[in-house]
Order: C-alpha cells, then structure tokens, then sequence
C-alpha cells in the first residue's frame, strides 16, 4: 500500500491488535478522535473500547497503569499526545517501567511501548517540538526507537509492540505526512537495534535519525552537485541500544565522520557516538568528528524554530569541514 | 456498632442571570452602570477578538489558535473581579483574562503567532505567561499564593485550568497544598464539558468538579459559566474570602466550549449539532445583554457603537502586531540565563557568524507536515 508514517503506524497498530489479543492502545484522544494525528484512526470502532482506550487527561496514570497492565499479561500501547507531555510520566517510565525486571530480579517484567510524536517543524506552540530523545537514552532499561520512514515505522513499531522491555517509541513529527511510499501490506519485523546503511561511501559516514535524516540526504544531495565525495548514510532507527559494529565498521572504512541530532548539543546523543567512535577507532580517524545539532536553548516558538533546526546548509558545512581537515 | 455518619457535604451551584436575561435580584452583584457595560463589553471584545484569530489562522498570519467562544463569561467575569496586585496563572484558554488585566492585544497575538515577545507582558501586569502543559499551572498559582501570605501582601493568586485539567496529578496535588497552607488562591476551573475529544464524563467518575475541593478541605462551588454576574460574585467573594485569611475555594464554572479546540481539532468527529444547538441558547453575551437592555442600561445605538469599537481595537492590535518587526533570531540565546554561559555565548556567536554567511538571513529550513493539532 501507498501510506504516508501516520498510515504505516496506524496499519502496525491494527494488524497488532488482529493478531495479539493482549494488545491494548491506550491514550488522551486515541479514541473517537482516533489520535491528534489520526494515528490510531478508526481503531477504536474497530476494535472496541477494551482495546482502544481513551484515559483521562493524565500521562502519569496512563503510564503508571500501563506497568501494571505490561506486568500482568497485557502489551500496553500508550500514546502520550506530544513528547513535551512526557514528563508528568517520567517518573513512572524511569523510576517504573525501566526498572521493575530489575527490580524483581526477573519476575516481573513491563512489555510496555510508549509511542509519542516528537521534534519540531510544524509551527507548534511551546512543547510541542522539543528533541528529548537523550534523557530517555540515557535511562537503563529503556529501549527508544525513532523511525525515519513509514516503512522502517511500521516494521519498528510492531517490533516494539513485541519487545519484552519498555520501548519509547518516537514519532517524527515532520515526518508524519512528508511523504508517502510502497509500505508491505503484510505484517512485518524490522529488529530494533539494527541500524541501516541507506548509502554506500569511503570518504565519511553520515549518521543521523528521525527527520534529520531527511536533512542529511537533502545535504548529500545537494553537496553531490558539485563535490565528489562518498558518503556513507546510516539512519540508526533504534537509539537504545545503538548499533555500533555498524557504526565502528563505517568509520573503519571512511575515517571520517558527521553526525546530526535535532536535539540540543550538550549530552545528546550525538556526543555518545563521538567517544565512542574516538575509543574504538582512534587510529582509523582522518578529522575530528564533526555534529551539528541544535543549540543549548530552548526550542524557540515556531517564527524561530527553523533557525534552531539544523538544515542542509550546516550539514554541508560539517561534511565539508571534516573532508578539507 | 453500626455505621454512623460522620461528615456531611453538598455542593452548590450559583447562577443569578438565566437564559432569558433574568435576573435573581437577591443575588445580584453591586455593580455600577458603567461596570455592567464594561462586562458587556470585554465579551463582545473577546468574541470580535476570538473570530479575527481563526480568520488570520486560516490566512496563515498566525499560527495555531485555541478559541474562547462560548466561554466568555468565565475569563471576563472573574479578571473583572480580581485587583491590579492579584496573579494570574492561566492555560491557553484565558485570552480574556488578560485583556481585562490590561494586556495589549498586539501581545496576545504575538504568542500565538509563534513569538515568544507575546509573553513578554507589561510589568504592571500580573499575569503568569500562558503554561501549555495542561494541569501544571495551578500549583505555581499555589505557591504565589503562599508568597503572599508569607510576606503579607494584601494580594491574592488565580489558578486557572481546564475540566481536562482536574485529571493531572499536579492539580489535585495543587488543591491539597491549597487547603493545608490556608492558600490564598482561588482555583477556576473552566469545565467546558471537553478535553480535545474526550468529555467531562472520561475525566472524573464524580458528579461535579466543585466537589473535588471537598476532599481537600475546602469549599467548592459550581458556578453558572455562561452567566457573567454569577461568575463575577463567585470570584469577588471567594477573593474576599481568601484576602480575609480564610483560605482557598474551587470555583468550577460550567460552561461549554462552542468552537473547535484548536483550529487543528475537528469537533464534527466527537459531538453533535444537538449539543451545540442545545449550548448556543445559553450564549453568555446575549443573556447579559438582554438584561441590561431590559434594565435599560443598554440600547442598540450605544451596542452598535460599542461593537465598533471593538472592532476598531481588534483590528489595531492586528496591524501592530503585523508591522512588527520579526524577532531576533539571536533572542533564542539571551532569555535563559540572568548572565549567559561563556559557552553559550560561543554558541551563539558561532550560529550568527553561520548565518551572516547565509543568503540574505532567509530563514534556513522549510517547513512541511501537518499544522499542529
Ligand atoms: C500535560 C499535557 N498533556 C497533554 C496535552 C495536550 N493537550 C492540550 S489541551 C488538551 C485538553 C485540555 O482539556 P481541558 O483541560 O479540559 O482544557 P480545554 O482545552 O478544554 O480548555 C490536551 C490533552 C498538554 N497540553 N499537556
């Protein structure tokens, strides 16, 4: 079928609640009003209201019970309306849901995905456009996925539906309905963990996620009009855990790396994959690993908010940057 | 031993002006002539206001807009009510509230037009800046309120929040700090019977949201939302109340929200012409007009040229806030610390040296996808 990532996630969550009895979507507006974004458009008179739930207006609660669900039999599937509203729930996501097979040394688990739109792009009001991917990473026991296309999101959301742990599952909200493609009409696993190299290269490796990615390929597109370099994409899709023999065996082959996060610069996790590639392959580099992100601000109300995300034109210059070192 | 009963509660709901402009006499506020045109007034203001919003929404001249109509009654009411040195925390609902405090429109449609200067509201103004995560702006109005009482100011606070709001945690733990420390605070509730899709019935089991206060040890009242001297006298009195010492009160208004949520949200999908047909009859600016006509306070020529008027401000407050200049793309640094990071400061340098180097500053990315819902 042709369907923009709204429909590829709206088509994972259906075939999921046909074929898993187990699986209930739960949510502010994931109902009648099938989501703000239509995600789960349709499911509610579908699947009936045990399955599609529409929760008070409470993220805690909606995550809280969602543990309770996870570790009694259930595969919740919450959807919290922004990622900006994630946080009246992260004390239940990281106190909770990321600890509890810890916790119980086994016994109790939280198969548990929590699906929520993020990053900017669409002129939204205060909140609604932040990249927070680092703090949810940087929780032991989360796994976070971003996917950059709407096959990659319905093969990594079923995925997720089926993980034994906690999975955040982040939506690209410039992505949304940015296009449409060819996505398998049957149901499909795409494992989480694995990164995808979208372009073979032997000069640099690109590494990106979510709607960055799209900028990189602008970049490369357009830095490929004029200068002959090969460049080597990898879209991480999952960020916990992160792939890195794929990462390590691109930058052994390329020496040179860029990688472009939406998120502030400090802590994202564009500064992970830098000390990483610099413990393992000291040695292999040719220029200091370049990133260009967003600033350590906060993400300005919309008649800013392009000139906070980075862009092609700061792509192009990073890749320049590390190929003329 | 059997069962007794130890505690007794009831929950009453205020309403002085009826549908049909009738007023219960005994319960009427003292308001001066001047006073009750000016409620009429702020309404009418808000509404001309509120239509302008959605028509430059659809222009693309501002950017996602969440309407009051309907609900005019609440905002108007209560700020009429308040004094200069009270606070004000609102949601995103609240346009009329900070009209009648004294905020230029030009400021208002500046925030929903994606620049942060809107927020920046004139110092004798004492208004919280819009807090969009629902439920959370009641507990600062708490904590201010407990400001005053502790460095004994004759000034009182207003949490504001929505019937979606009475779900969050932070309201309800809002409430019980209000009631333990005595708070000075009122907390309104504007109970338009929905949350985006979901009605008042998703969000509590409980039969009114005034009753909630009862837990916390406080009163509550349900107030007639859509009857503007109903919710003026609550809020005078329960700021009389509070300023005298005597602690907080939920005030729930009951009211109904005519218009879409946002102008991303489509209302068609979740209720019927009914219920709007049903709600339309208990316009609040028509019933105080016909009151006011009837007492002869009011008369067409003096609404024809009030109307004009307010037209005439909305439409000032629209061109200032087109011949604006844009905002600095340089402001994104300056507001988050008092003294910037030398890091920061290197960021900032970097990024504008960046876009000097730029085609003529245009604004970097395009932007796609959907509008925001
Ligand atoms: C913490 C949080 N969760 C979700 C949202 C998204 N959201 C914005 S408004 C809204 C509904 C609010 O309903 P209510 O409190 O009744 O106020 P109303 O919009 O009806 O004025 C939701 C869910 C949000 N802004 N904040």
């Amino acid at each position: 079928m042709k369907a923009n990532m709204v429909q590829a996630l709206n088509n994972a969550l259906a075939l999921e609640l046909e074929s898993n009895p187990n699986l209930v979507v739960l949510g502010e507006d994931v109902g009648i009003d099938g989501g703000v974004f239509r995600v789960t458009d349709g499911l509610q008179t579908k699947f009936g209201k045990n399955r599609v739930i529409d929760t008070p207006l409470a993220e805690s609660a909606i995550i809280g019970t969602s543990i309770g669900m996870a570790a009694f039999g259930l595969n919740p599937v919450a959807e919290v309306q922004f990622s900006g509203f994630l946080y009246p729930g992260f004390d239940q996501l990281i106190s909770h849901a990321a600890r509890i097979r810890n916790r119980s040394r086994g016994r109790f688990s939280c198969p548990l995905t929590v699906r929520s739109p993020y990053g900017g792009g669409i002129k939204a009001p205060e909140h609604h456009s932040e990249s927070m991917e680092a703090l949810f990473i940087h929780t032991p026991g989360l796994k976070v996925v971003v996917p950059s296309n709407p096959t990659d999101a319905k093969g990594l959301l079923t995925s997720a539906m089926r993980d034994p742990d906690p999975v955040v599952f982040f939506e690209p909200l410039r992505v949304y309905r940015a296009f449409r493609e060819e996505v398998p009409d049957e149901q499909y696993t795409i494992p989480l963990g694995q990164a995808k190299v979208t372009q073979q290269g032997n000069d640099l490796t690109l590494i990106s996620w979510g709607s960055m990615f799209r900028t990189s390929m602008e970049a490369v597109q357009q830095i490929a009009e004029n200068e002959k370099y090969s460049i080597e994409m990898i879209d991480l899709r999952t960020l916990s855990p992160i792939d890195w023999p794929t990462i390590h065996s691109s930058i052994q082959k390329t020496g040179r790396c860029v990688v472009v996060q939406e998120a502030p610069l400090t802590l994202g996790l564009a500064s992970e994959i830098m000390a990483r590639v610099m413990e393992k392959n000291f040695l292999h580099l040719k220029a200091p690993v370049q990133r260009v992100t967003g600033f350590d601000t906060i993400m300005p109300l919309y008649k800013l908010e392009n000139y906070y995300l980075p862009n092609a034109e700061r792509v192009k210059e990073a890749i320049r940057k590390a190929m003329a070192f | 031993m059997p069962l007794t009963k130890i505690a007794d509660f009831g929950v009453s709901r205020l309403s002085i002006l009826d549908e049909n402009g009738k007023a219960d006499e005994k319960l009427l506020p003292k308001l001066t002539n001047p006073q009750f045109l000016d409620l009429f007034t702020w309404m009418t203001l808000l509404r001309i206001f509120d239509d302008k919003a959605l028509k430059l929404q659809r222009q693309g001249r501002i950017g996602t807009y969440a309407s009051s109509l309907g609900q005019e009654a609440c905002t108007v009411g209560s700020a009429f009510a308040l004094k200069p040195q009270d606070w004000t925390f609102p949601t995103f609902r609240e346009h009329g509230m900070f009209f009648v405090r004294g905020t230029p429109i030009v400021k208002v449609l500046q925030y929903w037009g994606g620049d942060e200067r809107g927020s920046q509201s004139t110092s004798d103004v004492n208004c919280f800046p819009v807090s969009i995560p629902v439920g959370s702006q009641p507990l600062h109005a708490v904590g201010c309120a407990m400001a005053m009482q502790l460095k004994k100011k004759d000034a009182i606070a207003v949490g504001y929040f929505g019937d979606g709001g009475t779900s969050e945690g932070d309201t309800l733990e809002a409430m019980n700090f209000a009631g333990v420390f005595q708070a000075p605070v009122i907390l309104i509730c504007q109970n338009n019977q929905y949350a985006i899709s979901e009605p008042r019935s998703l969000q509590t089991r409980a039969q009114t949201i005034a009753q909630k206060a009862i837990a916390f040890g406080f009163e509550g009242i349900q107030v007639d939302g859509n009857d503007v001297l109903a919710v003026y006298k609550a809020t005078l009195d329960a700021a009389e109340k509070a300023r005298a010492g005597k602690g907080p009160t939920l005030l729930e208004f009951f009211t109904y929200r005519m218009g879409d949520h946002t102008t991303a949200d489509d209302s068609t999908r979740y209720r019927t012409k009914e219920e709007l047909e049903m709600w339309r009859k208990k316009d609040p600016i028509l019933r105080l007009r016909m009151y006011l006509m009837a007492q002869g306070i009011l008369f067409p020529q003096m609404e024809e040229k009030i109307i004009a008027e307010c037209v005439a401000l909305v439409e000032k407050g629209v061109s200032d806030y087109e011949n604006m200049p844009a905002p600095q793309p340089s402001d994104m640094f300056d507001y988050l610390y008092k003294e910037m990071p030398p890091a920061l400061a290197e960021q900032k340098r970097n990024f504008l040296s960046f876009l000097s180097t730029q085609k003529n500053n245009a604004q970097p990315n395009k932007t796609e996808g959907p509008g925001f819902p």
